[in-house]
């Protein structure tokens, strides 16, 4: 096999959804944190009460394919964060799913497709631009990125490092953004100067795949 | 972080249960989803009201439920939005086959999430049609912003719709009636302390000693302004006017077209208030602040209003749109007539509030 190309495995996802849900919990007060002068300080409380609801779910899904898991990942979201970031990431979930549904091994294109699907599912339920202030600023580079990487031929770790030092381009770029979407929005120019919550989940999220795929196909 | 609570993370659960057991004879209440019903649901003939928020803004959507107001109310996490399925579950307990009414607030969350429920819903059968409340003038335009939040004028349109739909309303006629209620009504709000969220174990955010909050919403969240305290005259006539002087405000906003079977934008105007104009004057405590203050504010609120030409001919004073401990005040004006008088004037009877009967 190539360098450009990789078979990414159900466990591959799965590690990767199990992981988020560790990372999260490590960065619950950092994100709460951040939501704190732009919101009402709960964004990391409420993605770590989501992610617990998704490692529990885990066991009784993971004997379906990709699409199904990631949807059932959208559900369990979607019941249990609440917020604008239930139905948010809820929707990245269940859209990413619906993009590989049937699929229990994924190639990088699929990856493409998956993260792309549920980007678009971000935008078209968040009715959001880039620029906003909001976890798409950290997500649509990244994919972007992603895209552009693999379809130079690049090794696809590298191409995962480029997606995510993208993330986190993007995350940094929130800083100085003036916010037009959620509680932050209310602020005016008071948003200024602060991360977004929803962008810094987000690239950590992404971070979470790369370090997962990286660690698990080091030796191949 | 002093509280009269047990473990942070069961609050929202044993505040249920102490509701369950206090008012039996009014309301029921489910769990896993977790709402708040009336005992006698489903109402036979009547629309079904449900709303729904985030908690910590008690009594509301929770002590509202009840005859001649709401059907059901759907709590979150404190000051997080519901979850979808919570609406769908409340909706199929309530509904008579007259269909649901989703009153909705204007915060990100809580429309996404009550979007889904009412998709939801109508897959199973049931007629949904969702009203956003969206009256703080804190907010000045929603070109570059989320847009207004739903804030005092919520109370007001869940009381008035209340009756309306103990009066026969159809689903149709109910909507627009609660959008008119919105288009009228206009709140701006101030705090002078911050709240506590129970999870989060510390302010969300720190004002000084002189210090006061303007343009804040429910949850907690910075406002617009922060400027050094004011006396109670100030603060009032600072509130009243940014209401008083709030002119046409236009927007767009997404309802659900039963006809075309698709969420559609709508654009909404608010009409200016006017001389002559009869209002509903509501004075609010944001949870903390205490009684013998709340009147102060009122007095001068009631000479803003008559050198205005604005007639108060109802008030609501009290905390009923609450942001847990935060001490603070909300003001909303509501553009009356007859219809909203009469309606406001029927009987109500929820744990948080109750009259003719």
């Amino acid at each position: 096999m190539s360098k450009n190309e990789m078979t990414i495995t159900k466990r591959d996802i799965t590690e990767w959804l199990e992981t988020t849900a560790v990372v999260l919990k490590e960065n619950s007060q950092y994100l709460t944190d951040l939501d704190s002068p732009i919101g009402d300080a709960d964004h990391g409380i409420n993605m770590n009460r989501g992610f617990k609801k998704v490692t529990s779910k885990l066991p009784q899904v993971e004997d379906n394919d990709i699409g199904t898991i990631l949807k059932a990942v959208g559900w369990a979201l979607i019941t249990s964060v609440g917020g604008a970031g239930g139905p948010l990431y809820g929707t990245f979930y269940m859209d990413a799913g619906k993009a590989v549904v049937g699929k229990i091994k994924l190639s990088t294109n699929d990856l493409i497709a998956l993260l792309n699907a549920g980007l678009k599912g971000v935008v078209r339920i968040g009715k959001t631009n880039l620029g906003d202030k909001t976890m798409v600023d950290a997500i649509h580079p990244a994919v972007e990125v992603l895209r552009k990487t693999l379809t130079n031929n690049e090794d696809v770790i590298k191409a995962l490092h480029c997606m995510t030092d993208a993330a986190y381009k993007g995350m940094k770029d929130t800083i100085p953004m003036l916010a037009k979407k959620g509680r932050a929005s209310y602020l005016g120019e008071r948003s200024i100067g602060h991360q977004d919550p929803g962008a810094t989940s987000s690239y950590l999220i992404l971070k979470t795949l790369l370090e997962t795929i990286e660690s698990r196909h080091k030796s191949k | 972080m002093k509280k009269l609570i047990n473990k942070p993370e069961h609050v929202v659960k044993e505040q249920l249960e102490g509701i369950a057991l206090a008012y039996p004879d009014i309301v029921k209440v489910h769990f896993d989803p977790n709402f708040i019903y009336r005992a006698d649901a489903p109402v036979k003939g009547k629309v079904a009201i449900v709303s729904g928020g985030g908690s910590g803004h008690e009594p509301m959507h929770g002590g509202f439920v009840g005859f001649g107001m709401l059907d059901a109310a759907c709590p979150g996490e404190v000051f997080t939005s519901p979850t979808p399925d919570q609406m769908l579950e409340a909706a199929k307990i309530v509904n008579s086959g007259e269909g649901v009414l989703f009153i909705v607030k204007n915060y990100s969350g809580d429309v996404m999430n009550f979007e889904m429920a009412a998709d939801l819903a109508r897959e199973e059968g049931i007629r949904v049609l969702n009203i956003l409340i969206d009256d703080d003038v804190a907010v000045k335009d929603s070109l570059y912003t989320q847009g207004r939040r739903g804030v005092g004028t919520t109370v007001l349109a869940e009381k008035i719709c209340g009756a309306a739909a103990e009066r026969g309303y159809d689903l149709k006629k109910l909507a627009n009636l609660c959008r008119k209620v919105n288009i009228n009504g206009r709140s701006m709000g101030l705090a002078l302390t911050s709240c506590t969220v129970p999870a989060a174990g510390k302010p969300t955010f720190e004002l000084g000693e002189d210090e006061m909050e303007i343009g804040i919403g429910i949850h907690g969240e910075p406002g617009r302004k922060r400027i050094k305290i004011k006396t109670a005259n100030e603060i009032t006539e600072l509130l009243a006017l940014s209401i008083i002087e709030d002119i046409f405000y236009k927007r767009t906003i997404r309802e659900w077209d039963e006809g075309k079977g698709e969420w559609v934008d709508i654009e909404l105007e608010d009409p200016t208030l006017k001389h002559g104009d009869k209002v509903l004057a509501f004075v609010n405590s944001m949870g903390g602040t205490p009684g013998i203050e709340l009147p102060i504010v009122y007095r001068k609120l009631h000479e803003i209003c008559e050198k205005r030409g604005l007639k108060i001919i109802r008030n609501l004073i009290g905390p009923y749109i609450t942001s847990l401990e935060m001490q603070g005040c909300s003001i909303t004006l509501l553009k009356m007539d007859d219809e909203m008088i009469e309606l406001w004037d029927a009987p109500v009877k929820t744990a948080g509030l109750r009259w003719g009967m």
